[in-house]
């Protein structure tokens, strides 16, 4: 059975990208453009790992990982954060709410994958 | 007591104009023959302009306000 | 009914009426309710100046010269117009140092030398012998002649009489048992005798009465008035001479020396200094002096003239010594009482003189000659002793005893030979000789004890070498023949033709020689060294300070009581008490509570004051407790000038706390809004860095996609591709947006300024997007532009500004039903260009946030946004481009209702404008 994993990003050309990558690796993949509808995916879907991007309008990725976290129904999801804001601060701020793994953009697709791979194991 | 620096300007000019009064060549106008109203001139000046000197010395020094 | 013994009786009745008023006076002054506290009893006192000389003397110059008596009291009456500068800076400096003489005047202004005090001493006595000779002559004359009456008979010479027949040495014993009654009763620690200046006044009030009641009956009850007298006078050629002066060069000098040298003598003689100075009870007394004593003297001599000149005609046939005129002519006529009522006059003002005279000179010569004498033999062991107030009375008393026996001596030896006024005069000439070290010490900070003592000795001798010996020559009691033919027989040596000046009369003569010497000497030798640090300590006491300053003294007092609490209110309790403490030790004194309440205590709490608050504020304050006389109006001016300054300066103070303050706030804005800048450049750094790194993320995602899987199908392979140049491409925009705004920003950009047709750069701008509108289907309505609307401005930035303004609104309006509106018309001044959109609208809180820099409208929320169509860099970009122009960038919405975006632009360019 496939890992169901939930894309969050506002960036379109981000999305197709990841969306492409991660289906070829056969992952079942949905998409949320904004916070609201990840929180919405996210209990619809219910999603093994999630990729969240920080900067999104609504609900800013920060957001988003406390209220998962919060939820206790949501207490097997892994939260990979993906940020362009790569300051140590914003990665720290991120771990602390709860989020399995911190990733900076640009990334490497390989490490992206193999990341994903490692939390899902 | 003489308190003041005006009054002893004054006072000082009053000193200045007794000096002029009671000195030649001032004198001398008045050193000659003849009679004041049956004065003898000089006698008539040196009383007169002495008498008026103490009563503006008078006036300096009794005047309350300025 | 004039017998001698009816004579000597009223004389002791009077003498005895004039003890029990100083007796009563000083019982008054115990209790501590003074009699003579009062300007007219000190103004009277000063009236001691008008001697026998005056009520005898004057008539008898008149006599020989006309009115060449008169400069002796026009000199007096002119120093008295000196009074705020020299009288009364004289007063306030012995008080403040306790002077009791002139002698210790003198030495203590020198630094408290006793040799120069002893030297004034003996100049004083020995320049004074003459004058109190002269009143023993006066009234020993007029007794003779009053009890002869009916008889007018001159006395015999005095010379001729035995010595035990002489009514003068009578004269002389009973004075001198009168003056040690009235002076030497008890021991005054100030000096101050207030029943002898009682009795002094009252004299001087019987001997104004008896001339004035002498001049009445001449005038009035031998004549009819002053002008028949004159009149009378005038019509006998050898008795008119006297109604004018001689009319020579000699003859005006010697009447201005005669006013000059008795203006000194009116402040040097002892007496003159004992009442004016010493016995001085309130500095305010010397305001009504300053007229009332000239007034006095005018009185006094109002009908000496006329009693000269009607002696003259009464007495044609000569024989009666026209000194005597004042009571020759009553009795005469056979006025008895007015006769006896002249002698007590001339009594009056003879005890006057003799007692106040040696009085002073009594102090004198105990205090400045033998005390320090017998200090100085220490197998005495006075220095030991507990009370030598006994001892002090005790030499007082021989003192005055032996002044009046030398009087009486020079009046046995030369007596005769002048004329009252004479006598007088040479003594007048000896106190001068204290002129220029008095008032040179009082104006001069230079002056030095060796200076003052050569000076003093210059002049003294001199003086007694071309005065005193002549007149004891004249009366044959020195061989004369130094004075025909010179000391040694040299001619240069002529005691009355000094160095061969002639031309002068003798007083003349003497003054320009002794005084000459005396400044001389006095400022020659000053000069030679500085003053010592005790004579500097005293010149700063005499000549300059607050002590001396005329304005700054305090005329009333008041008690610690009241002083302490107000110096403690500024200096703290304990530094006060300390002060005052320090003070009352200075005095001697063992503890604060001893403090008198005295002028002194009140000056010390003005000076510790004013170190604390400044001289205004001090005497201000001071003025607060001491009840005194009414500031003047110059005072007043003087304290509120002062405090204007004080006010001023403290306003500067303010205001340069309020700007400190001010600055301070600055800084901290500064630092706030450098923090806030540092703040914004991390969020700025970090904003680029995600922008920058959002576009890289897909290029590198698709790239390494595409790498690692050469398979991907052509369609996939062609999306990707084009993604990566899209995104590529909006890298490009983003970096070169960056840099422009930071060229903006910088003012590193460049400009080229032309005449710009606006309408036509905004077709060029809706042509470029003519594409993305149509692929959007949003309509783009021109209608509302003007045309023919120019500014000066940059092209290609105008250019900028509107596409950004264009792909702004298309990038929020809906598709298909998107409507973009553009607008442009002009006034004089300017032209405006607004944009419009029916798309979501911006709330009031984000209308200016849209303009920073990464911030894009979301439709309603201020989260911030990552979105394809821009940067986030267009509107801050186009408002420095507008605002360069000096034109305005805004915008008008409401959430909803679709945004408007609007930008003048002025048709004539500022600076900005002008160059390229």
């Amino acid at each position: 059975m496939a890992h169901r994993i939930l894309i969050v990003d506002d960036e379109p050309n981000i999305v197709i990208s990841l969306e492409y990558l991660l289906k070829k690796e056969g992952f079942d993949v949905t998409v949320a453009t904004d916070g609201d509808a990840a929180l919405h995916k996210a209990t619809e879907f219910r999603p093994h790992l999630m990729l969240l991007d920080v900067m999104m309008p609504k609900k800013s990725g920060f957001e988003v990982c406390e209220l998962l976290r919060a939820d206790a129904t949501m207490a097997d999801l892994k939260i990979i954060m993906l940020t362009a804001k790569g300051r140590e601060t914003e990665v720290t701020k991120g771990l602390a709410l709860g989020a399995n793994a911190y990733i900076t953009k640009p990334f490497s697709t390989k490490d992206l994958v193999a990341q994903i791979k490692t939390l899902l194991a | 007591m003489i308190r003041t620096r005006l009054t002893s300007q004054r006072l000082a000019f009053l000193f200045l104009l007794g000096c002029f009064f009671f000195n030649y060549p001032v004198l001398s106008i008045f050193n000659k023959g003849g009679s004041i109203f049956g004065f003898p001139p000089l006698y008539a000046w040196l009383m007169v302009s002495w008498l008026t000197l103490i009563g503006l010395l008078a006036l300096v020094v009794e005047r309350k306000h300025d | 009914m004039l017998q001698g013994w009816v004579v000597v009786l009223a004389s002791f009745l009077y003498l005895g009426v004039l003890f029990a008023i100083a007796w009563y006076a000083d019982r008054r002054a115990d209790l501590g309710r003074s009699l003579i506290a009062n300007p007219a009893v000190y103004a009277l006192s000063l009236g001691v100046y008008c001697t026998t000389w005056t009520f005898y003397g004057s008539v008898g110059r008149a006599a020989a010269s006309g009115i060449g008596f008169l400069p002796i009291y026009l000199g007096p009456t002119l120093l008295f117009a000196l009074a705020g500068f020299i009288l009364f800076k004289m007063i306030r400096v012995a008080k403040v140092n306790r002077i009791t003489s002139i002698a210790d005047f003198v030495a203590s202004r020198y630094g408290k030398s006793q040799l120069l005090g002893g030297l004034v001493t003996v100049i004083a006595v020995v320049g004074v012998i003459p004058y109190i000779a002269l009143q023993l002559k006066a009234v020993s004359n007029s007794f003779s002649i009053l009890s002869s009456y009916p008889e007018i008979i001159m006395p015999a010479a005095a010379g001729a009489v035995p010595i035990l027949q002489d009514s003068a040495l009578y004269v002389a014993m009973i004075l001198a048992a009168f003056t040690i009654l009235f002076g030497t009763r008890h021991l005054d620690a100030t000096e101050r005798h207030e029943g002898m200046v009682a009795a002094i006044a009252v004299e001087s009030l019987v001997k104004l009465g008896a001339f004035l009641a002498v001049g009445v009956f001449v005038v009035w009850g031998l004549h009819d008035g002053v002008a028949d007298i004159f009149a009378r006078a005038a019509a006998m050629p050898d008795v008119a001479r006297r109604l004018a002066s001689a009319d020579t060069p000699a003859a005006y000098g010697t009447w201005g020396t005669l006013i000059f040298l008795s203006m000194f003598a009116s402040l040097l003689l002892p007496r003159q200094f004992q009442i004016a100075v010493v016995e001085n009870v309130d500095e305010s007394h010397l305001r009504r002096a300053v007229w009332m004593f000239p007034l006095y003297l005018f009185l006094i001599n109002i009908f000496v003239l006329p009693v000269a000149l009607a002696g003259l005609l009464h007495f044609k046939a000569g024989g009666v010594d026209a000194d005597t005129f004042v009571l020759t002519l009553p009795m005469a006529h056979q006025q008895e009482a007015l006769a006896l009522f002249v002698f007590i006059g001339g009594l009056s003002a003879a005890t006057g003189m003799v007692i106040v005279e040696t009085i002073a000179l009594s102090t004198m010569v105990c205090n400045d000659l033998v005390m320090p004498l017998l200090l100085r033999m220490p197998w005495l062991g006075l220095a030991a002793k507990a009370d030598l107030s006994g001892l002090l009375l005790e030499i007082r008393r021989w003192a005055i005893a032996i002044i009046l026996g030398l009087g009486y001596l020079y009046f046995r030896v030369a007596g005769e030979a002048y004329a009252l006024v004479s006598i007088g005069l040479i003594s007048f000439a000896a106190v001068a000789q204290f002129a220029p070290v008095v008032i040179g010490g009082l104006f001069w900070k230079g002056g030095t004890r060796d200076g003052a003592l050569a000076g003093l000795a210059a002049g003294f001798v001199l003086w007694a070498y071309t005065l005193l010996l002549p007149s004891f020559a004249k009366s044959g009691w020195l061989p004369d023949g130094f004075i025909a033919h010179g000391l040694f027989g040299v001619e240069l040596l002529r005691p009355q033709h000094l160095f061969g000046l002639t031309g002068l009369d003798e007083i003349t003569h003497c003054l320009v020689w002794s005084l000459l010497a005396n400044l001389g000497f006095y400022i020659g030798i000053s000069i030679q060294r500085v003053p010592n640090v005790r004579e500097a300590r005293q010149a700063t006491l005499f000549v300059g300070g607050n002590e001396a300053a005329g304005h700054s003294g305090w005329s009333a007092s008041a008690g610690v009581a009241d002083l302490l609490p107000l110096a403690s209110r500024f200096l703290g309790r304990e530094r006060a008490e300390e002060a005052f403490l320090r003070h009352a030790r200075q005095r001697g004194l063992n503890s604060v509570k001893e403090l008198p309440a005295d002028t002194r205590l009140v000056n010390f709490a003005e000076n510790l004051l004013t170190g604390a608050i400044g001289s205004a504020s001090a005497r201000a304050m001071v003025a607060s407790v001491v009840s005194e006389e009414p500031l003047g109006i110059d005072e007043v001016m003087n304290i509120l000038d002062e405090a204007s300054q004080v006010r001023a300066y403290s306003r500067e103070l303010e205001q340069k706390s309020r700007e400190l303050t001010r600055a301070t706030a600055e800084l901290r804005d500064a630092n706030e809004r450098l923090r806030e800048l540092d703040r914004m450049k991390d969020d700025f750094i970090s904003t680029v860095t995600h922008e920058l790194r959002t576009p890289l993320t897909s290029i590198r995602a698709f790239s390494e996609m595409l790498h690692e899987d050469p398979k991907t199908d052509l369609e996939q392979r062609t999306k990707f591709l084009g993604i990566i140049v899209s995104e590529t491409v909006r890298l490009s925009r983003l970096i070169n947006q960056i840099l422009d705004l930071a060229k903006l920003e910088s003012g590193r950009a460049e400009w080229t300024v032309t005449a710009i047709d606006v309408d036509e750069v905004i077709h060029e701008a809706a042509d470029s997007l003519t594409v993305l509108f149509a692929e959007k289907r949003v309509t783009l309505d021109l209608a509302g532009l003007q045309t023919g609307l120019t500014v000066m401005a940059d092209r290609d930035r105008l250019m900028q500004v509107m596409v950004n303004l264009l792909s702004n609104a298309l990038k929020f309006v809906p598709t298909d039903s998107g409507r973009v509106r553009v607008g442009a018309d002009g006034t004089a001044n300017e032209v405006r260009v607004s944009v419009s959109d029916n798309g979501p609208g911006i709330a009031a809180a984000d209308q200016e946030l849209i303009f920073d820099k990464f911030r894009q409208g979301s439709g309603g929320t201020d989260v911030l946004t990552d979105k394809p169509q821009g940067t986030g860099l267009g509107l801050p970009i186009s408002r420095q481009i507008i605002e360069y122009f000096n034109g305005r960038l805004w915008v008008e919405s409401s959430p909803g209702a679709g945004a408007r975006f609007l930008f003048t632009l002025p048709r004539q360019a500022g600076d900005n404008g002008k160059n390229s």
